[in-house]
């Protein structure tokens, strides 16, 4: 498939075409300039794009299946971008997100692409915000990300999503505990998944507390059964409508187009730096971070001698 | 950027088949060969793994099945796939094959099929052989 059916597939709404472009940025290839570049400004700038994030183990593979099929009842073409860990030793991974999400596989107007992180921390992959800009102009409106399970720091979802909902679960315990200081401050909406537990209840009092402060609203869901899937989704739109309304939503963009670019600077020129720390032998020795300002000035350098 | 090519296959285990121990362990071991794996779990019909074997843009579909359903899933995965445009995929599968089915099999388009037994060495090394192709 050549670079110019891909960037017309991607119009026609061709699964094939935009797996194919999916691919091609994720690998960094020659072309990935002239796709993107081709891409339709006006589909991103008008689509939501939702953020779900959480634990390991708190539902956010089978309520972001929920969602997308309450989406589809609204005759809504939804993307998902699922993020999962690449493993540190091997570089391999196993994407299972899937599994939650197979009533949709036959639906041409749900586009599922499975992506790792490849080395990448946050909890996303480095092309996420590249494949938004894809599936959003192949139509797709509202699109989800759900990222990795995470733990308390990664808040990459925040500054890429729109809306981004925190969702936990009773008995994980410790989990929640750490998430107190990161990524609850930030989250938007903050959901209670598996709320048919008996301590559910008692999580989302506690969660209560803390959301109460900033006016974040707490939303039961036993994404399951798709009970209070509805009521989610509604409320993350909401939100979004409201970001609209008040500009913050553009500014928010823009920040996280800053912000992107920056990784991909620094992403590009990886592979020279590490190239030139591989050869070094005999500064080994000497406090990295000096190593490090040395490198830098040379680069520097490089460029105004 | 500009780095090596990461493989992406897909694990799919077609049919009314719950015994999913060889599909994961499988997946367990092209992960740890740094493989990217697409695992969708059992009792797929073979119309929903070639449609998820095409929005992934896999190298590679692998299918099991451990059911004697093979002949007729493992073709129709085969099938599918061309009826969207996506036979360059490779299809290969493994699982309870008798030897007799195996020529058959190879003659609808499947390129390779394991019998319980095979190193894994050897299965890993046929996904990377058509990754590269």
């Amino acid at each position: 498939m050549d670079i110019k059916s891909i960037i017309q597939g991607i119009k026609d709404k061709s699964p094939r075409a935009i797996a194919r472009a999916i691919t091609l940025v994720e690998n960094g290839d020659i072309w990935v300039d002239e796709l993107l570049e081709s891409l339709d400004k006006k589909s991103i700038d008008e689509t939501m794009i939702f953020g779900i994030t959480g634990p390991p183990g708190a539902g956010k593979s089978t309520l972001t299946g929920k969602i997308v099929g309450y989406l589809r009842s609204l005759g809504k073409r939804v993307g998902v971008i699922a993020i999962d860990p690449s493993s540190p030793i091997s570089g391999g991974a196993i994407h299972g997100d899937r599994i939650r999400m197979m009533e949709h596989s036959l639906d041409g107007d749900v586009v599922i692409r499975s992506m790792a992180t490849r080395g990448r921390l946050g909890g996303l992959c480095a092309s996420a915000g590249a494949v938004c800009r894809i599936l959003a102009s192949s139509g797709c409106n509202p699109i989800i990300i759900e990222t990795v399970g995470v733990g308390q720091s990664e808040i990459d979802i925040i500054k890429i999503a729109d809306v981004t909902a925190l969702v936990s679960a009773p008995g994980l315990g410790d989990d929640i505990q750490a998430l107190k200081a990161g990524l609850m401050e930030v989250a938007d909406i903050m959901v209670v998944n598996k709320a048919d537990k008996p301590e559910a209840q008692m999580l989302a009092v506690e969660l209560s507390e803390i959301a109460r402060d900033k006016g974040t609203e707490v939303i039961l869901t036993i994404a399951y059964e798709g009970k209070g899937v509805d009521k989610l989704y509604h409320a993350m739109e909401e939100i979004y409508k409201k970001q609209v309304e008040l500009g913050t939503k553009q500014r928010k963009r823009w920040e996280s187009r800053k912000k992107e670019i920056v990784d991909w600077v620094i992403e590009m020129i990886r592979p020279e730096i590490e190239k030139q720390v591989d050869s070094m032998d005999r500064d080994l020795d000497k406090d990295p971070r000096v190593v490090a300002n040395s490198i830098v000035m040379g680069l520097k350098k490089e460029r105004n001698p | 950027m500009g780095g090596k090519k990461v493989y992406r296959v897909l694990i799919g285990k077609p049919g009314l088949d719950g015994h999913d121990r060889g599909a994961k362990c499988i997946a367990r071991a092209l992960r740890d060969s740094g493989f990217e794996v697409v695992y969708t779990g059992i009792r797929r019909t073979p119309e929903e793994i070639a449609m998820a074997a095409i929005q992934e843009d896999v190298d590679v579909v692998g299918l099991s099945s451990l059911s004697g359903a093979h002949m007729e899933l493992f073709t129709e995965v085969v099938e599918a796939l061309k009826k969207h445009n996506a036979e360059d995929i490779p299809v290969i599968g493994g699982g309870i094959i008798p030897e007799e089915d195996i020529e058959e099999l190879k003659k609808r388009g499947v390129k390779k099929v394991f019998t319980p037994g095979t190193p894994m060495e050897e299965i890993i090394k046929t996904f990377r052989e058509l990754c590269e192709k």
